[in-house]
């Protein structure tokens, strides 16, 4: 529900619900344009909310379609394009991080949460192995085992 | 006057709640039995009071009384009585007073049904649930009055916000509301469980069903949203990893792996400890949600900052609430007694298995939501953490916990073979290679992991379904007594099976519209045709409409297979009057599982129009298979055992009894 009004805020923001991607933009080349979309979604929408360049009908997403599309019809990478796109726009341009000194902690927490799951894991493992669980006999019941045992042979 | 009414139910609530959550603890210590039952009086007044409260909000709503302010900004008289009834809740006044009635309500339900429970821990649950009540509606008081009144009464509201103009904002939120507000019953339980120092296995047993409860609606409400926002937002997408989402899914994924845990311990006796961490942590989750969607510190840390007032008192109750409950468990988690040993291999192994992984994930989707707030606050750098983002790490956490999904019902408690469980695994190995390729080919190809993802879904499917032929013995036995022991299997075995069941369908409909959908942007004018999924859509022409508080322009589509029109459709284009706000309404026909989406842009200057159209092959499976796992958890939870409740525990517990003086 709540995500609701925080469209709502990405509609007031563009003047009518135009879509994102306009056929005068998409490049005659199938293949180009195939890497263009696949680009055009990790990157963001600066004025939006969480929304990708390819999700957003706001003026500045098209803008930043149109370069991208520009810097593949000119032969760039897509590494390359991304790197001219955060050159001008930051790294805040990019949907998923890269690695670098102050992402270490989003990037290593899966791993690391995992690894100290195993190990804490495997530490109570051991420790519960080494330990007799459950309530002891008490003295009738094991005089009655016994009684069963020695019936039983 | 009535208006004046709630609001004093409401104070009244307050109080009554604050009676609640300090008598029974005291009741509960002295072994004063007049002190506890004032837990089980308080707890159904509470409820009363709020519903009052709430109805008579809903009251204002519903005759549009212009004077309470809060009706003044979210609604308008001319539309709809639905919309007006929801209304209520579409607005963070509303909205904080439904999570207050159904906080109130689930302690009135233990109230209720908790007759069996012993009085001590039945008085300290009811007392912690009053404690949440209490510091809740001490914010709506202070901070979100929805009964406050206007001086100059306008004649019109300023309406409900277009968007929430649907039907699901009617089911959505309190759907989502009774998932995640009902875990606070076990936060309740498992902080009650800390006070007492003790914990068994009849613990676990009435902790389950709360468990199942919140957790099926949870399912559900998540999946409904999901749905609202594919027809509503005009672009087709189901998933937006945006942190109002995982805000509801963090809980659900820590449910998830309570419901998990909670298993084990009413079997085993295990897992005890980590039991109550992972009920205070689900909760914990819950609160966190509260506070990012209520506090404004999602829009920008900015806008926290310029009126933190809300925010302020939320991360006061997130603080107190979470760092209590985990300073008790610090303190008194020793003293709750490991229980049964089991080997790696087993299936607690599997259910332990399932809780790293699902704990991971929540974790994981967690640090991405909640990275780029605190980097800000701390460095002012700013970063964006996305779909991409949490489409690999979370994707790629799962992928062995889905692999591993029918080993677990396979498995035998304290020590299973692994070798076994996978022969008999052999067939719905099989079968998952074969119905995924089928699809795969039916869909004419595509990435190879598209494969892939589709045989791990139908191997899903099938190795749910081999416990239940496994365990009623069909093929092996005569066939009408595998079907008397398949009825006479417990409910919750038929739960399990169905929830992984639906697991693996929503997999195969994520994999396959993520695969094979298709889109066409094109410019149409009427009489043009574009090709979509094997049918061909004709565009027709537009046409004006005029709705109670909006005007649309549709556009007339005809669905055509071979050259015969099969079907027609309709899409629009709303601008809703009083806000002067557009929205798009797609125009969506089912086929099967598959959809065909088509939305409306731009008209353009020569009379075309810009049309989006997209092909969503087997989209249907997404939602249907949250339907499946809810069917689950509702069969779970009608589980005889469950239903006729806990057995008294097996020793007798002594309360101190006062001699008569000789």
């Amino acid at each position: 529900m709540i995500r609701r009004l925080v469209y709502v805020i990405l509609l007031l923001l563009s003047a009518s619900p135009v879509f994102a991607v306009n056929p005068d933009e998409v490049l005659a080349d199938p293949a180009l344009e195939a890497r263009a979309r696949a680009l055009s979604a990790q990157l963001r929408c600066m004025v939006c909310q969480n929304q990708s360049i390819d999700d957003s009908n706001a003026e500045l997403a098209k803008d930043l379609r149109v370069l991208v599309r520009e810097r593949i019809a000119a032969g760039d990478s897509d590494e390359a394009v991304i790197d001219y796109v955060v050159s001008r726009y930051g790294e805040f341009v990019l949907l998923k991080p890269r690695l670098e000194t102050k992402t270490l902690l989003l990037w290593g927490a899966p791993i690391v949460l995992l690894a100290a799951g195993v190990a804490v894991m495997i530490v109570s493992a051991r420790r519960r192995s080494g330990r007799a669980t459950g309530t002891p006999l008490s003295p009738e019941e094991q005089a009655r085992l016994d009684a069963v045992l020695r019936n039983s042979e | 006057m009535i208006i004046e009414l709630g609001h004093y139910a409401l104070v009244l609530a307050l109080g009554v709640s604050v009676l609640q959550a300090i008598m029974p603890v005291f009741g509960a210590a002295r072994g004063d039995r007049a002190l506890m039952e004032i837990g089980t009086v308080a707890a159904k007044a509470t409820f009363l009071l709020v519903a009052l409260s709430f109805g008579v909000l809903t009251y204002a709503h519903v005759t549009s009384d212009f004077s309470v302010q809060n009706v003044w900004e979210n609604s308008h008289s001319q539309i709809p009585l639905i919309y007006k009834f929801s209304g209520v809740w579409g607005n963070h006044e509303g909205s904080m007073l439904l999570w207050m009635l159904i906080l109130t309500f689930f302690s009135a339900l233990v109230a209720v049904f908790g007759h069996n429970l012993p009085d001590t821990l039945k008085a300290n649950v009811l007392a912690v649930q009053a404690w949440i009540a209490s510091a809740f509606s001490l914010f709506i008081l202070l901070t979100s009055n929805p009964f406050n009144r206007l001086v100059d009464v306008p004649g019109e509201g300023r309406d409900l916000n277009p968007v929430l103009q649907d039907i699901g904002l009617a089911i959505h939120p309190p759907l989502l509301y009774l998932g995640y507000v009902g875990f606070s019953v076990c936060f309740s339980f498992a902080v009650a469980a800390l006070i007492e120092g003790r914990i068994d296995a009849a613990w676990a047993r009435w902790v389950r069903p709360w468990t199942l409860a919140a957790w099926t609606s949870l399912t559900a409400g998540i999946a409904m949203g999901s749905y609202w926002a594919y027809y509503e937002l005009g672009w087709g997408g189901w998933w937006f990893w945006d942190p109002v989402e995982n805000a509801s899914f963090i809980p659900w994924l820590a449910g998830t792996a309570l419901l998990h845990s909670a298993l084990v311990m009413e079997k085993r006796e295990a897992l005890k400890i980590w039991t109550v961490l992972l009920a205070i942590l689900t909760f914990s989750m819950s609160l966190l949600g509260t506070f990012l969607v209520r506090s404004g510190v999602l829009t920008s840390v900015h806008a926290f900052a310029t009126d933190p007032t809300r925010g302020v008192f939320i991360l006061v109750i997130l603080i107190l609430f979470i760092g209590g409950a985990f300073s008790l468990f610090a303190f008194r988690a020793a003293h709750l007694k490991a229980g049964g040993l089991f080997s790696p291999i087993s299936r607690e192994g599997a259910l332990v298995l399932n809780n790293l992984i699902l704990t991971t994930a929540a974790a994981t989707v967690l640090t991405g939501t909640l990275y780029p707030l605190v980097l800000e606050a701390l460095t002012g750098s700013k970063i964006s953490v996305g779909a991409p983002f949490f489409n690999m790490t979370f994707g790629l956490l799962m992928l062995p916990l889905l692999l591993a999904v029918p080993f677990g019902p396979l498995l035998a408690w304290k020590r299973g073979d692994l070798l076994g469980a996978g022969q008999r695994l052999f067939a719905a190995v099989a079968i998952g290679l074969v119905a995924g390729c089928a699809i795969y080919y039916a869909q004419h190809g595509g990435p190879i992991m598209a494969l892939a993802g589709l045989v791990l879904g139908a191997y899903m499917i099938a190795g749910s379904l081999t416990e239940l032929f496994l365990r009623s013995g069909i093929g092996r036995v005569a066939g009408s007594a595998a079907i008397r022991r398949l009825a006479g299997l417990p409910r919750s075995v038929f739960g399990t099976a169905l929830a992984h069941i639906g697991l693996g369908v929503t997999l195969i409909g994520i994999v396959a519209v993520t695969a094979f959908e298709t889109e066409h942007i094109v410019e149409m004018k009427p009489g043009m045709t574009a090709d979509a999924g094997g049918y061909t859509l004709r565009f027709d022409g537009l046409r004006d409409g005029k709705g109670p508080n909006y005007t649309e322009q549709s556009g007339h589509f005809s669905v055509m297979r071979a050259g015969v029109v099969v079907t027609e459709m309709w899409s629009s284009k709303r601008l809703y009057t009083a806000r002067r706000m557009p929205t798009t309404e797609a125009g969506i026909k089912t086929f099967g599982l598959s959809q065909l989406y088509v939305s409306l842009g731009d008209g353009m200057a020569d009379g075309g129009v810009v049309v989006r159209i997209w092909w969503k092959p087997m989209i249907l499976c997404i939602w249907g298979g949250a339907l499946v796992m809810m069917m689950g958890g509702a069969v779970s939870l009608s589980d005889r055992r469950l239903r006729i409740g806990a057995p008294s525990r097996a020793r007798k517990q002594k309360r101190p009894v006062l001699e008569p003086a000789q």
